[in-house]
């Protein structure tokens, strides 16, 4: 489906990258979207205040983060598409409802522009902290879809992909943002509404009293029915069956997660969205994601005017995680280089993937600016050097 | 000739047995609910009920309507987004005292401040009957639960008064035993435009009377008929409640205010003119 030109500000614009995020969800066909102020993503929902009255959209200030991310779920049950917008503290008290989200299997978009923490932390300024939580935040087993935009441009495109995801998937997608992404402002270029293709709901063609909530087959996902249209239908956070009754056994439980969990650990080769440059024939691999793929960019400049064989995974989907790719990189690359505005949470997921076949080294960070690209770049040297050294040692054996 | 309950239709049969327990009021409170809906003169189809957590949130899953069953105190903000993308329906929160006025504190006030366009029915029993009895903001001083082993000594909420204070249109209160009453201020709320509060005053035989002596479900519900006394319009300061004193009910509060939705359509009207776009939820 092509998107409602109503909502398309068609054209090259100059925008911050919160800016280009509120675009981004009106160009999806977003018209409900609850908040509550936070530094640094109170811009994203300053601007949908002042635009949805005007494309039939309804904008709610609501009284805390809590409310906030439960509101959009009642939103989309009565039809909409619906996204909520904050930062890592609210994020936080946002937990319970990405788990609702996930267990209802409701589309929705959270938006994260992170910024430093723990707790207060900075709140003007960026950090990348907030990888872990957006992926295993809320309790229990599910799987959600994360993006990684590292330019306002990506703001605008990755939120249309978003809620496309959202409808394809019915989970809780994350919009990870940061601070500087939010706040940089550069070209944003909005294209014609009928160049935007935008996934429609998938709404059931069955009749009522035929229907059941989530009645699909493994790997499937169950079509929606919205309030009011007669099917009488009953959703529960509780562990349910396909009519969407309690279903009070382990049975019953196993059934509901591991569909919860399959339908995207089973579609993550058609989700994974990376960007890979240069890495054929590497020695050394830069895997990145937001801001610091930027900052990253120049440090593997800098390695490769030293005459080093330096390539760059960006991570534009954190979750799922790209475990199939890194393992055959792995295969020939020495040593991997994971710089990030924390003290190590994809370089976890990194390592675990690698598996020891390779070096993995952290650049840690953390946070209130992003890296210094010498950092980065005394990294990936270390790390060839490294490589070099294990190498002779093992043909000297 | 085998005779039906009437109500039947409208509850979801293939999930009975309920799990309430015999002498409870939620029974009741869904028996004037379902009467209520029945009279509003609303299509059953347009009518959603969101529920919470604890007992009085499983109310939901046994309605045959849309109906949701969410999180713990958050039925509010999910029913305000649900109302919002569909403003034709007609949207009933029903939950307990610990779910909307504990953890949910918060959102009833601010419903009710921004006159959200809702019909909640508390279900008051004193305390929360899933998790084993233990201390409500609503449980009266003196009054035993499991977590306030010694008798409570915190000061209940008086909730006529916190919803009238807080800006809700219509505010009554009624016991289990006041059965038709109830029916008929729940029609009577559901009609209203803006956010309309009834509060039921339930029993709990087995935890709540049971550790405060108060006898089953039929000694309650008696000491609900000798103990109450209607009094429509009353000021809401005084119909707060003490151990086993004086329940005062009636219909406390019916006034007229513009909602939410018609404050939002006459603001963005006035600054927009015909560049708004009246928003009707979405289609």
């Amino acid at each position: 489906m092509k998107a409602d030109p109503k909502g398309v500000l068609t054209g090259a614009h100059f925008f911050d990258g919160d800016h280009a995020c509120c675009e981004g969800a009106l160009s999806a066909g977003c018209r409900f979207v609850a908040g509550y102020p936070i530094t640094p993503s109170t811009e994203i929902v300053e601007r949908i205040a002042a635009r949805f009255p005007s494309v039939g959209g309804m904008f709610i200030q609501m009284e805390d983060e809590i409310a906030s991310s439960i509101a959009i779920q009642g939103a989309v049950w009565g039809g909409a598409k619906a996204m909520t917008v904050t930062s890592g503290p609210g994020l936080s008290l946002m937990m319970e409802h990405i788990g609702l989200a996930a267990m209802l299997e409701t589309p929705c978009v959270f938006v994260d522009v992170q910024r430093s923490g723990p707790s207060t932390g900075l709140p003007t300024m960026p950090a990348q902290g907030d990888m872990m939580q957006a992926r295993w935040g809320s309790h229990g087993d599910y799987e959600i879809i994360a993006l990684c935009p590292n330019s306002p441009q990506e703001c605008y495109d990755l939120t249309i992909e978003a809620f496309n995801l959202a409808e394809e998937y019915r989970v809780p997608v994350m919009m990870m943002m940061d601070e500087c992404v939010g706040h940089m402002t550069e070209k944003v270029i909005i294209p014609r509404a009928e160049e935007i293709e935008v996934t429609p709901r998938r709404f059931t063609t069955l009749k009522p009293g035929k229907y059941l909530p989530y009645q699909a087959k493994r790997n499937e996902i169950p079509p929606m029915v919205k309030a009011g249209d007669g099917y009488r239908f009953h959703v529960t956070g509780l562990t349910h069956d396909e009519r969407g009754y309690p279903a009070m056994n382990a049975e019953a439980h196993d059934r509901c997660v591991r569909r919860l969990v399959e339908k995207i650990r089973n579609n993550a080769r058609r989700i994974i969205r990376i960007e890979e440059t240069d890495t054929a024939d590497a020695e050394v691999v830069v895997v990145s994601y937001g801001i610091t793929s930027r900052v990253a960019g120049k440090a593997i400049q800098m390695a490769r005017a030293d005459g080093l064989k330096v390539g760059h995974l960006r991570l534009i989907t954190a979750w799922p995680f790209p475990e199939r790719r890194l393992r055959t990189l792995a295969s020939h690359v020495k040593a991997f280089v994971l710089p990030e505005l924390n003290f190590g949470q994809m370089f976890f997921e990194l390592q675990r993937v690698i598996e020891g076949k390779a070096a993995c080294y952290p650049v840690a960070h953390a946070g209130g600016t992003v890296h210094d690209p010498e950092a980065i770049y005394r990294r990936i040297m270390y790390a060839a050097r490294h490589a070099r050294m294990r190498e002779k040692k093992e043909v000297t054996r | 000739m085998s005779r039906v309950n009437p109500v039947n239709q409208y509850l979801r049969m293939d999930r009975m047995p309920h799990i309430w327990c015999s002498g409870c009021g939620l029974g009741t409170t869904v028996n004037c609910f379902i009467r209520a809906v029945k009279d509003c003169g609303f299509p059953l189809d347009q009518v959603a009920v969101v529920s919470g957590i604890g007992c009085a949130g499983r109310v939901a899953g046994y309605l045959k309507l849309d109906s949701f069953h969410t999180t713990h105190g958050r039925p509010i903000p999910f029913a305000t987004g649900l109302k919002l993308a569909n403003p034709k329906l007609k949207v009933v929160v029903i939950s307990g005292d610990g779910d909307l006025f504990a953890i949910g504190g918060n959102h009833f006030i601010h419903a009710a401040r921004r006159n959200m366009d809702l019909t909640v029915v508390c279900v008051n029993n004193f305390t929360y009957g899933m998790t084993g009895g233990q201390l409500t903001p609503t449980t009266p001083i003196d009054a035993i639960s499991s977590t306030s082993p010694y008798g409570n000594f915190e000061e209940p909420f008086n909730l006529p008064f916190l919803a009238e204070s807080a800006g809700a249109v219509y505010v009554a209160r009624w016991t289990t035993y006041h059965v038709k009453q109830a029916a008929k201020s729940i029609r009577e709320a559901i009609q209203k435009n803006g956010l309309s509060f009834v509060e039921i005053i339930s029993p709990c035989p087995t935890l709540y009377g049971r550790r405060n002596k108060l006898g089953d479900g039929l000694a309650m519900m008696k000491a609900f008929k000798e103990n109450s006394s209607i009094v429509n319009g009353a000021d809401t300061r005084g119909v707060g409640m003490d151990f086993k004193g004086k329940i005062v009910c009636g219909k406390f509060i019916d006034r007229e205010k513009p909602s939410f939705l018609d404050m939002y359509h006459a603001t963005m009207s006035e600054r927009f003119g015909p560049f708004y776009e009246c928003y009707e939820g979405v289609q």
